[in-house]
């Protein structure tokens, strides 16, 4: 698939802004009376509130046709992509009521929780439907499967987790046990991720043999029927050399997740600690930009098994 | 209804006329204008709603070269019309033609993603998807004469490989030859259960082209090779 980069921009920055107002979220609801105060949360939210919405800006970049995009919320019953975009808008609101509560201060507790739990699921559906998207396309098996959006939502949250992290560190907020758990969200993010990896080395699905209903003899293209490209080769017959989708899936590894998690552990003792998740912030989200391209890049369309591939 | 299309594999010529005949009517209608890009330059591009690939099936010398003419599907369960955000993408009741509203598309590509026939493609002119219409605008045209009231690809078609009708109807033309003619969806494990059907070609045996040698030991050889075959 051919990685479009206004796509890339928004999913991660999206992703990490509804995983940053969900952290906040839960943070402040089970330490209410926490080192942040009331414009520690204010900020951090509004902060997640302007990685989603650039985000969702950078999203409409991506349309041929951006005059129509106000329809796609009509057609919530079976699109993911109408879903994603109804939930997107209406968290505004939500996101809305959420901050009023904290700026004005509430008596019950009981309200905080329940307002600031509800706002969190609905922060982590919104990235659970941005995955589905991708995950209900049968086309594309690197895609049609559970970890999918299970990855979205545990790299939106852990990027998310550090992006609090280096604000919790400018209220000297930032305490060992925040940086542990830091730690555990990077851990369980690279766990599923490198599952991925493995999980779509596999060969499966559709060959040139179903592609064509030639099942029993070998079939090759001879001619593909165009002289130059078209839109499906455009958008579809993007390919990279293996060796470096190999190399780019470790810079993932190094970038995304190891890099942040051995700042966090051991370079927290050798430099202020703002410093160091200030690192641990910028090597995550390029690790995380690479990740999504790679994402791209290596999702094979089962369209190629028309235009030459044996198997997607 | 259920209409589509049947292609015969066994007597396409890929000669491009379905092809060519194809753009020449849905240019003109009301899908039009397909966008060319450089249509006389170095890397002429633009939309076409049926293309035309060449195989090469099976090993020589049983091998056969197949040509393969493809568009839209009108899949029963067409996962274009099930991920369009915007309902611009629709699947007609009366018939099962899958068409697109230009006025409401957006250009998201995502039905495209969600097609695995390739049947879409982005007028990056226009900025909205299209696709094969099954002729909408001339199947129905009560000015035409009536065995004219087919697909523009059908009724140009000079070898007779491709055939319209309602699959519905288990006694129409397209039911009959695919029933007897063993037509068979594809990629069918998908799931989105494809209309059009593809007869495969006839077998027939290769054309013997070996050549017996003249030798003593190959003349052995062959009448050995006869005895054991028997």
């Amino acid at each position: 698939m051919h990685p479009a980069i206004s796509v890339i921009f928004f999913t991660v920055t999206s992703g990490a802004g509804y995983g940053l107002f969900a952290i906040t979220c839960l943070y402040n609801a089970i330490n209410p009376h926490n080192a942040l105060g009331s414009q520690g949360v204010l900020t951090a939210s509004a902060i997640a509130l302007a990685l989603i919405t650039m985000g969702l800006i950078s999203s409409t970049f991506h349309l041929a046709n951006p005059k129509n995009a106000w329809r796609a919320f009509s057609r919530i019953r079976t699109s993911w992509l109408a879903r994603e975009g109804l939930l997107a808008v209406l968290f505004y609101p939500i996101a809305g009521i959420y901050m009023l509560t904290v700026w004005k201060g509430v008596d019950s507790y009981n309200w905080l929780v329940a307002i600031s739990v509800f706002t969190a699921l609905w922060a982590i559906a919104t990235v659970f439907t941005t995955g589905m998207i991708y995950a209900c396309l049968k086309t594309i098996r690197q895609w049609h499967n559970a970890l999918t959006p299970v990855n979205y939502i545990l790299l939106g949250v852990m990027l998310g987790g550090l992006v609090f992290l280096l604000l919790a560190s400018m209220y000297t907020a930032a305490t060992i046990n925040l940086i542990i758990n830091a730690t555990y969200l990077i851990g369980i993010a690279a766990t599923a991720k490198i599952v991925y990896f493995f999980w779509i080395g596999s060969p499966a699905g559709p060959t040139i043999n179903t592609a064509t209903a030639f099942t029993r003899s070998m079939v090759r293209l001879l001619d593909v029927g165009h002289t130059a490209g078209t839109f499906l080769t455009d958008e579809f017959g993007y390919q990279v050399a293996r060796a470096r989708l190999i190399l780019l899936r470790w810079m993932v590894l190094l970038f995304a997740f190891a890099v942040p998690a051995l700042v966090l552990w051991v370079g927290i003792n050798m430099m202020p600690v703002a410093t160091a998740v200030t690192i641990a912030v910028a090597s995550a989200f390029t690790g995380v930009i690479i990740e999504r391209w790679l994402f791209f890049a290596e999702a094979r369309h089962v369209v190629n098994l028309y235009h030459g591939a044996q198997q997607c | 209804m259920k209409l589509g299309l049947v292609i015969d594999l066994d007597t396409c010529v890929g000669c491009n006329a379905c092809a060519v005949a194809c753009k020449q009517w849905n240019t003109s209608g009301t899908t039009g204008p397909l966008t060319d890009f450089e249509p006389y330059g170095k890397d002429p591009t633009g939309v076409w709603f049926n293309r035309i690939r060449n195989y090469e099936v099976g090993d020589y010398p049983n091998s056969k070269t197949v040509h393969f003419p493809m568009s839209c599907m009108h899949c029963d369960d067409a996962a274009c019309v099930t991920v369009c955000p915007t309902g611009a993408s629709y699947k007609r009741e009366e018939d099962g033609i899958v068409l697109v509203d230009q006025d409401k598309c957006m250009g998201c590509n995502y039905c495209a993603w969600a097609c695995p026939y390739g049947a879409r493609e982005l007028d990056r002119e226009d900025g909205v998807m299209k696709k094969c219409t099954l002729c909408v605008d001339r199947i129905y045209d009560q000015n035409l004469p009536e065995d004219e009231r087919k697909p523009a690809c059908v009724m140009t078609c000079p070898a007779h490989a491709r055939y319209f009708g309602d699959f519905d109807d288990p006694n129409s033309e397209v039911s009959v030859i695919t029933r007897e003619r063993d037509g068979s969806a594809l990629m069918p494990e998908l799931g989105y259960e494809p209309v059009n059907k593809y007869l495969p070609p006839r077998s027939k045996k290769h054309v013997e082209t070996y050549m017996n040698e003249t030798n003593p030991i190959s003349k052995v050889k062959d009448w050995v090779n006869r005895i054991v075959a028997r």
